[in-house]
């Protein structure tokens, strides 16, 4: 390539590289101005910390309703799907960023079978980022996970 | 200058001031995203009408007090946003605790300012024969029932027990001569007389279910802002209450605890509120709840028409009493910036003093307050007060 073309090459190079440097410079100026994205993974199922279940959770009262107390279904179950019938659960929650516990003391009410646990107590008493931590001790061995929601 | 002089005098703020998120935000505290009334299950009569027209006559009858003086009236005044404008309620003599407005009180999770009763019609009985407020005691309500409400008492809830038999005056947390008569009565009357108790309280539950918040300016201006639209007329916003509105929903963290319609999460918090100096150590919340579930009138009782998988407030209710000592109901900001003073014993004199508490975030006389101070510039002060009075009710010309 001959070398008059390589400067205005590496001219246009470096403008753009100017460019590209300002657009992140604008970027990032402006993700430091606006709200952070959630970090955290939001969704209905995970997989407990040290592997031992999969949780899968529905409510009656759809979306996640703030200021009303509700019912959750969890249903549990081994990685390779198989249900687990008779676990001891306990709820526990609350707002890292707020650092306060739940409103209520949800507890497990009836247990329907398959790998199902009805949660009855559930409420959020303001919108946000709320933690549901899932303590579970069933014979797989004793495990906890945790739902991230916002609302 | 008359350019100058029409930008004070118009709403000023550009149209597009609030993100998508605050005009959700605000949305979900107009009154039209308030749910249905919540059903009482522990009260068969809450919706009945003859009930609640019977309750209005209760609420306002003066003999339901030892000295024939004091009514629900006297302190709830009907005129006033059912309160008192006190610091603290008188009835018989002064109590420790601000006298709380009615509006949406069907609505609530917990009664009193430290959630001790989890419903209507059982919070109604306990000023009744509390000796600072009605002062009254349970028998002497019956034969009053009797005496006066006979043929509407029957028609809500069929016939009154037999009464005559009883004493004029006995009930188990009157005077000591109150107290040593109820205790000479048989258990099956002492049982008939509290059904009458109840009764009455579940008359009075099902008239104040209908005292609901009315519709006030922030509503129509939240209204607008619902359907995209910008708010005209009087439910314009002022360049002043926009930004009391932004400070708000934003960074005066007033949200935590005062959302939804009604401006309450029906939650307890501990604010940081001092202590009064001529009343016993008030622990709030902390105290409560054993008082709730020792309550033979609460929704798990003999007396409750809730099967016990109803009373999910009661059976979920939190029961760690470190973090609820002096913590107090969030009450609803609605009518707020017109009935000072504030705080659950009046300690708090005007809405500027409120908002430079929230500011200073005092430590808390005991447990923890969650306050964690807020820097507000004095227009930033002006605003809050501005948006808070858009909540008031409107008068009259309401259409």
């Amino acid at each position: 390539m001959p070398a008059q073309s390589e400067t205005g090459n590496s001219r246009l190079v470096k403008s753009l590289l100017g460019v590209v440097v300002a657009a992140i410079a604008v970027y990032a100026g402006w993700n430091l101005l606006a709200p952070p994205p959630p970090q955290v993974d939001v969704a209905y199922n995970t997989v407990s910390a040290d592997g031992l279940y999969q949780l899968m959770f529905e409510t009656d009262v759809e979306p996640i309703p703030v200021g009303q107390t509700h019912s959750w279904v969890l249903t549990l179950t081994t990685p390779d799907g198989a249900p687990v019938t008779d676990a001891t659960i306990r709820v526990d929650g609350g707002m890292p960023a707020h650092g306060h516990g739940l409103p209520t003391a949800p507890q497990v009410s009836t247990n329907p079978g398959e790998g199902r646990y009805r949660i009855e107590g559930m409420r959020f008493n303001m919108g946000g980022h709320w933690e549901i931590r899932i303590a579970i001790s069933a014979p797989p061995g004793d495990d906890a996970a945790v739902f991230n929601i916002e609302l | 200058m008359l350019a100058l002089l029409a930008g004070l005098l118009l709403p000023a703020c550009a149209p597009d001031d609030f993100s998508t998120d605050e005009k959700k935000i605000i949305r979900s505290l107009s009154l039209a995203e308030l749910a249905p009334l919540p059903a009482d299950p522990s009260n068969r009569h809450a919706d009945d009408p003859p009930a609640a027209a019977f309750g209005a006559s209760l609420f306002f009858d003066r003999r339901l007090s030892g000295d024939g003086q004091v009514s629900c009236a006297t302190c709830h005044k009907i005129d006033r946003q059912f309160q008192d404008d006190l610091p603290r309620g008188v009835g018989v003599a002064q109590t420790d605790r601000r006298t709380m407005p009615l509006a949406g009180v069907a609505w609530s999770l917990f009664l009193f300012w430290d959630g001790r009763r989890d419903s209507l019609w059982a919070q109604a009985l306990t000023p009744l024969e509390d000796p600072r407020e009605h002062a009254g005691n349970r028998t002497a309500f019956a034969h009053h029932m009797a005496a006066t409400y006979g043929e509407r008492y029957r028609r809500v809830f069929g016939p009154l027990p037999p009464l005559s038999h009883l004493p004029a005056d006995a009930g188990p947390k009157g005077t000591p001569a109150e107290r040593a008569a109820w205790r000479a009565m048989a258990a099956a009357d002492r049982k008939a007389v509290d059904g009458v108790f109840a009764n009455l309280g579940k008359a009075l539950a099902a008239f104040e279910r209908s005292i609901r918040p009315p519709r006030t300016r922030f509503d129509r201006f939240a209204e607008a802002i619902g359907r995209g639209e910008e708010p005209k007329g009087e439910a314009a916003f002022t360049a002043l209450e926009r930004e009391g509105l932004k400070l708000f929903i934003g960074k005066a963290n007033c949200l935590e605890c005062h959302n939804g319609p009604r401006f309450t999460d029906d939650h307890f918090h501990n604010t940081g509120v001092p202590q009064l100096e001529d009343a016993p150590v008030d622990r709030g919340r902390a105290r409560a709840v054993a008082e709730l579930l020792a309550d033979p009138f609460n929704c798990l009782g003999a007396f409750s028409d809730a099967p016990a998988a109803a009373c999910t407030a009661l059976r979920f209710m939190r029961p760690d009493e470190a973090s609820m000592e002096r913590a107090y109901k969030t009450p609803s900001l609605r009518g707020a910036a017109g009935r000072p003073p504030y705080m659950h014993a009046g300690q708090i004199p005007t809405l500027d003093d409120v908002i430079d508490h929230y500011s200073r975030a005092p430590q808390a006389p005991a447990g923890t307050s969650e306050l964690r101070g807020v820097v507000f510039t004095e227009r930033g002060r002006k605003a809050l007060v501005a948006f808070l009075k858009t909540l008031d009710p409107v008068d009259s010309s309401d259409p």
